[in-house]
């Protein structure tokens, strides 16, 4: 079972730098939006230091969204999906995997971007890791809870803009404690509560969601 | 051994089958005839479990196929329209994954073997995307060589293939059948497989009685 997820995990990860354009869209996006508003709004620092932690997470959001119909649709089409449901390995393991390579692809690169981008919105350090941490705790639990919604969309046409209307509610709550942590930090209040609620969801997704989307996959596969 | 008893399936308004009920030994063939559209596709994902039957009953040593889950996946291989293989991956990457997946790990020499036994000789490493159709459904039926699994079903396991790859196909099967594995296939050309155990099953002629 152990070895089926490694495969898995190197398969993807292999594949991901054999596309590395890829790999890099999410990344630019992600960049290139959130780099956008200090360029609009104007060099405002008080403005900017109030905006930035909901730019950051809305632009997180909307990255990970983006990369989440690539998630299961090159396997589906290609006859690898139909494959990994009939190996005799637990899809739960399997889900796992693809979404651990997809996070590790187009989410961490995000967090590892973000305090660089930080510093044009004149963010205290203090701010800037409770934003790393945050991201760090919060990215893992888009691509997770995205991972259904791209699951139940699987194969249908116009899929994206469906993905986009089942996925978003669903994270609201990441945006709300993951902005929410680092603007009391910013404001001096500390933002530890909000950071083990991040925590709580992204144990929460690591349990039920890949559940979920095994379930999904093997309705959209039928 | 596979029993499907009173096996229906529908799909949207259309009833492809009902009714259906019939048993696969060890070391039987069962070939699939019908016309376009007549359901031996929707037949053979419904038998390994990809898609859900709409009635009756198919079991697996007496046992519901749904309730065996990974206990019965774990015997069966099925080779479908498309190949499931990575274009971005070498063969060996490919046969390798695969392996690995159906919980029987290869090693880099096996899966070589494997490939240049299935004529593939001077491509193993060559990304899958730049081989010709026929030679990717040849790096798809490489499984079939390193697989343990008894029960194999194959949708039009010959398209594309040349005349070299059909026979050496035919002879795998044959080997596969003699060790008491079984086959369920669909095939439009003639199989020179002649022997007592080959079981045909015609899907939507209505006056022979079987939908």
């Amino acid at each position: 079972m152990f070895n089926a997820f490694q495969t898995l995990l190197g398969r993807d990860l292999l594949l991901a730098m054999r596309r590395r354009s890829d790999l890099f869209t999410t990344l630019f996006f992600f960049v290139i939006v959130v780099s956008l508003f200090p360029l609009g709004i104007g060099p405002e620092m008080k403005t900017l230091r109030l905006i930035a932690p909901g730019v950051f997470w809305v632009a997180a959001l909307l990255a990970s969204m983006l990369a989440l119909e690539r998630l299961f649709a090159v396997d589906y089409e290609d006859g690898a999906l139909e494959q990994m449901l009939l190996t005799p390995q637990p899809l739960f393991t399997l889900v796992l995997a693809k979404v651990i390579a997809h996070w590790l692809v187009t989410g961490l690169p995000l967090v590892l971007m973000a305090p660089l981008l930080g510093l044009q919105y004149d963010l205290s350090s203090d701010a800037l890791g409770v934003m790393v941490v945050s991201l760090l705790l919060g990215t893992p639990a888009l691509s997770l809870i995205g991972a259904i919604g791209a699951a139940l969309t699987l194969g249908l046409r116009g899929g994206g803009v469906l993905v986009s209307l089942l996925v978003l509610p669903l994270y609201i709550p990441v945006l709300i404690f993951g902005s929410g942590a680092v603007e009391a930090t910013a404001s001096g209040m500390g933002g530890q509560g909000h950071l083990l609620m991040l925590g709580a969801i992204l144990v929460l997704s690591l349990l039920l969601a890949p559940l979920a989307a095994s379930a999904a996959l093997r309705i959209s596969v039928e | 051994m596979l029993e499907v008893a009173g096996l229906a399936c529908i799909r949207g308004d259309r009833k492809l089958f009902s009714d259906l009920s019939f048993t696969l030994e060890e070391g039987e063939l069962l070939r699939l005839h019908g016309h376009n559209g007549s359901g031996k596709t929707t037949l053979m994902r419904t038998l390994c479990g990809l898609s859900r039957e709409s009635a009756g009953e198919i079991r697996w040593n007496g046992a519901s196929i749904h309730k065996l889950g990974e206990e019965f996946t774990r015997e069966v291989v099925y080779i479908g329209h498309k190949n499931g293989i990575k274009d971005d991956l070498t063969g060996v990457e490919n046969l390798r994954v695969c392996s690995a997946l159906d919980g029987c790990p290869v090693t880099e020499r096996q899966a070589w073997d494997a490939l240049e036994r299935m004529g593939l000789m001077g491509h193993e490493d060559l990304p899958s995307r730049v081989l010709s159709q026929g030679q990717k459904r040849r790096v798809a039926l490489a499984r079939l060589l390193l697989n343990k699994s008894r029960l194999w079903i194959l949708d039009e396991p010959f398209t594309a293939l040349d005349v070299a790859a059909v026979d050496f196909l035919q002879s795998i099967i044959r080997d596969h059948i003699n060790s008491g594995g079984m086959v369920i296939l669909t095939t439009h050309q003639e199989v020179k497989i002649t022997r007592e155990q080959v079981l045909e099953l015609r899907l939507g002629w209505k006056e022979a009685g079987h939908v």
